[in-house]
């Protein structure tokens, strides 16, 4: 289902090219504005969606198998780190109304800088061990598994 | 030529293609390369780029050892069952030993993972898979790469992989073109880690005309993680193993939530229980040990998601389709029909707006499913990919050489899809393989692996030329007829795209012949192939965007024609349900127990397939 956009409502800001995945949101060199230019290659994501300000981009559905009539609608807010959704049906009789979270933190607060962590020591650079573990594999003092702490070895041949 | 060449120099760490597998690639460089110079090439962007940009609702792969539900060596042996014993054990045991370290500290970026009220548990759709409110999944890895990397280079198709010029078969780097300004850009590096993803749309889809984007992988996945490291001569393996989903009619909506967690079944036309009928000829055709209907309640094992697949097809085949999915049952409770629609908006929303543009109530009416075209990836439940090396303190000698993940390139690391043999990854194994090989990387440069390479000018100018070759074709072409797109001197993007697609379909086992293929049908295929090779160095591209998508159509082209080489080989039937070679139906544990590796010369594109031994994970006697 690919994209359009509604001419009265797109102010040609961008947000949905800059955004859109498979490269398919363009601006419109005489009306300044963004349109589909390969709804073919559209898998209805959203993305563009989602980040339009302005509302100005809806979903019509595949013209090779979904009737027109119906609606998906969406707003994504980052502040409130909630995204909710409308569907209506095409035959009127279901109106739904979702919501969910879309983060449980304040929108990217949490997210460490790996440059002013502590420098790992020579000898955990020589280990299996990635950053944080191996605390955080199983959130306790465990070392991380190995072929021989878990009793195992590789053989060569026919196993089931 | 106005397009300007930018390059980005003595880099330490490229990572090209960041979804799942290069956001965690390029997140645990840092940690390991504090003073490297990490730089991140994508074809998007990489706040809404890779398989998951629409959002994921479960991260399939996490074992749970905190709370003693799964232990690494449990998550192989499904993995092993399901894909038919084809598995790289060593590399599924360290990305499963690895993966809850990546989940919980996605938890503490914020990611909504669902919690058993009264435990505390992570909520379990199955036994592998948690459920999330995954919606921005992407955009917070992506915030957590952004933090790690030097550069982020958005909107740049990498189509080459550079080599060194003074020392062979080691990587020196890549060149592509940002798809807005058009301009050439040269990222000069000492390693590489590809996760520039798997290949939808290389067969023929079930979908046409305006709805030819919506496939079950991204339209966006165009093979190139494949077509790629297969341009730089690294060595591919089990790029047979195709994969055919079984899914929600038209929207490929998933079914991992309603089978498993919602309690949804299915039943043919009839409002049957079709598949246990199929059982006996199937156990007949792949031997017990895979599928033992009677004792398979004993063993635990799960039915190969391949098989299942099969009974779909041959009920489909006997006249009793469509094949429904009862939802009428769970949707009767409003909780399971809340989980039921937002599954659908987290992860495949144009589900979600086919069943309202067709007034498909799941709680009045079953819907109808089918089975996919097939497609070529690594991180679902198949395993195409990269040869690449394990860890050193699991692998065998033949699956070993000096650098986790490193593909037998040297300095050429792979993470998600790009890795082959390493099925039931998923989004969170993908970020796992992508931390194991930036960890690597940096070693590798560090043990001064990477000392002396070298880039001439001349291959920079060369690769330019090739880039851009497709502009001047059409430029050249154009006037010689009057208008439209009917050229004897060209052929555009979508056209190659559509003939390789029958191709696929026709020669190497597509939906539209019932997923059967040959040693005949397939040798036709490839001189086929063959022709449309030739015809795609005469590909014209009228702009910068129709350029991308002729990038795009020969790294899919490349990823054809391994997979073709690859189902040549194997001479058996290993995956009922996902393609079937009509001249060895049956599966060959005497000759085939075994991977199959490829390698294509560099320069003369020459096929040469060999087998690698299966190592099992056994316990200890």
């Amino acid at each position: 289902m690919p994209t359009f956009v509604y001419m009265t409502r797109c102010d040609g800001c961008g947000q949905c090219v800059d955004i859109c995945p498979s490269d398919i949101m363009h601006i419109d060199k005489t009306l300044r504005r963004a349109y589909n230019i390969e709804p073919n290659m559209c898998w209805e994501c959203y993305s563009c969606v989602k980040a339009c300000p302005h509302h100005a981009i809806d979903v019509r559905g595949y013209a090779d198998f979904a009737p027109l009539g119906s609606s998906v609608r969406v707003h994504r807010d980052e502040e409130k780190g909630t995204i909710a959704w409308r569907i209506k049906f095409r035959n009127g009789q279901k109106d739904m109304e979702l919501l969910a979270p879309i983060t449980t933190k304040p929108w990217g607060t949490c997210i460490p800088q790996l440059a002013d962590v502590a420098a790992p020591a020579a000898a955990v650079v020589d280990s299996e061990l990635l950053f944080n573990e191996p605390k955080y594999v199983a959130m306790n003092d465990n070392a991380l598994p190995t072929l021989k702490s878990n009793k195992l070895s590789l053989k060569e041949g026919v196993y089931y | 030529m106005t397009y300007k060449t930018i390059i980005e120099d003595d880099i330490d760490v490229l990572v090209v293609g960041a979804g799942l597998g290069g956001t965690g690639a390029a997140f645990e460089a840092r940690y390991w390369g504090k003073n490297k110079k990490i730089v991140i090439a994508e074809k998007a962007n990489i706040d809404r780029s890779g398989a998951v940009a629409q959002g994921l609702y479960a991260i399939n792969c996490y074992m749970g050892t905190r709370w003693g539900e799964n232990n690494p060596e449990d998550h192989v042996r499904y993995a092993r069952m399901d894909l038919m014993g084809m598995v790289r054990e060593d590399l599924a045991f360290d990305m499963a030993r690895h993966v809850d370290s990546a989940v919980h500290q996605f938890e503490e970026w914020g990611l909504p993972i669902m919690r058993d009220e009264k435990t505390g548990v992570y909520l379990r759709e199955g036994r592998w898979q948690i459920m999330i409110h995954g919606e921005s999944y992407k955009p917070i890895v992506a915030e957590a790469a952004k933090k790690s990397a030097d550069k982020v280079f958005n909107r740049i198709c990498v189509t080459h992989l550079l080599m060194d010029d003074s020392k062979d078969n080691r990587i020196a780097g890549a060149v592509g073109f940002n798809v807005r300004t058009g301009n050439y850009h040269v990222f000069k590096s000492k390693t590489v880690i590809c996760g520039a993803g798997g290949a939808s749309n290389i067969f023929k889809p079930r979908s046409v005309g305006e709805g030819a984007g919506r496939v079950w992988y991204a339209p966006w996945s165009s093979g190139s993680a494949y077509g790629l490291m297969i341009g730089a001569g690294a060595k591919m393996t089990q790029m047979e193993n195709r994969i055919v989903l079984a899914r929600f009619k038209d929207g490929y909506g998933p079914v991992g939530a309603y089978f498993l967690h919602l309690k949804t079944y299915t039943q043919n036309c009839l409002g049957e229980e079709y598949e246990s009928k199929w059982f006996p000829a199937l156990t007949e055709m792949v031997g017990k040990e895979y599928l033992d209907t009677e004792n398979q309640h004993l063993s635990h094992k799960p039915i190969p998601t391949c098989l299942r697949n099969h009974a779909f097809i041959n009920e489909v085949n006997a006249g009793r389709g469509p094949i429904h999915m009862v939802t009428m049952e769970a949707f009767q409770d409003p909780h399971l029909e809340e989980i039921g629609w937002h599954n659908f908006l987290g992860m495949t929303v144009g589900q979600a707006v086919l069943w309202a543009a067709t007034d498909v109530d799941p709680k009045y009416e079953n819907p109808e499913l089918t089975t996919s075209e097939p497609y070529v990836m690594g991180s679902h439940a198949t395993g195409c990919g990269a040869w690449c090396s394990g860890p050193e303190d699991v692998s065998p000698e033949e699956y070993f050489w000096g650098y986790n993940r490193m593909s037998t390139v040297e300095g050429l690391f792979g993470a998600g899809d790009a890795v082959g043999g390493t099925p039931h990854a998923f989004s969170s194994g993908s970020f796992t393989e992508g931390r194991l090989a930036a960890k690597a990387a940096c070693k590798y440069i560090d043990d001064g692996k990477a000392a002396g390479i070298m880039v001439s000018d001349k291959q920079i100018a060369d690769r330019k030329a090739e880039i851009y070759k497709p502009l001047e074709t059409y430029t050249v072409g154009r006037n010689e007829i009057v208008a439209g797109s009917v050229n004897p001197n060209y052929i555009n993007p979508r056209q190659g795209l559509d003939r390789l697609q029958k191709m696929m379909d026709e020669y190497c086992g597509g939906f539209g012949v019932n997923y059967m293929t040959n040693e005949k049908l397939l040798q036709i295929g490839l001189k086929k192939m063959a022709t449309l090779g030739e015809d795609l160095d005469k590909i014209a591209a009228e702009d910068i965007h129709e350029l991308l998508r002729a990038w795009e159509l020969k790294h899919r082209y490349l990823t054809s024609e391994s997979v073709f080489q690859h189902t040549l080989f194997r001479k058996e039937t290993r995956w009922p349900g996902y393609y079937y070679r009509g001249d060895a139906m049956k599966l060959d544990d005497k000759d085939w127990h075994v991977l199959t590796v490829s390698h294509r010369d560099r320069e003369t594109g020459q096929y040469t397939m060999e087998k690698a031994p299966l190592y099992h994970l056994v316990d200890e006697a």
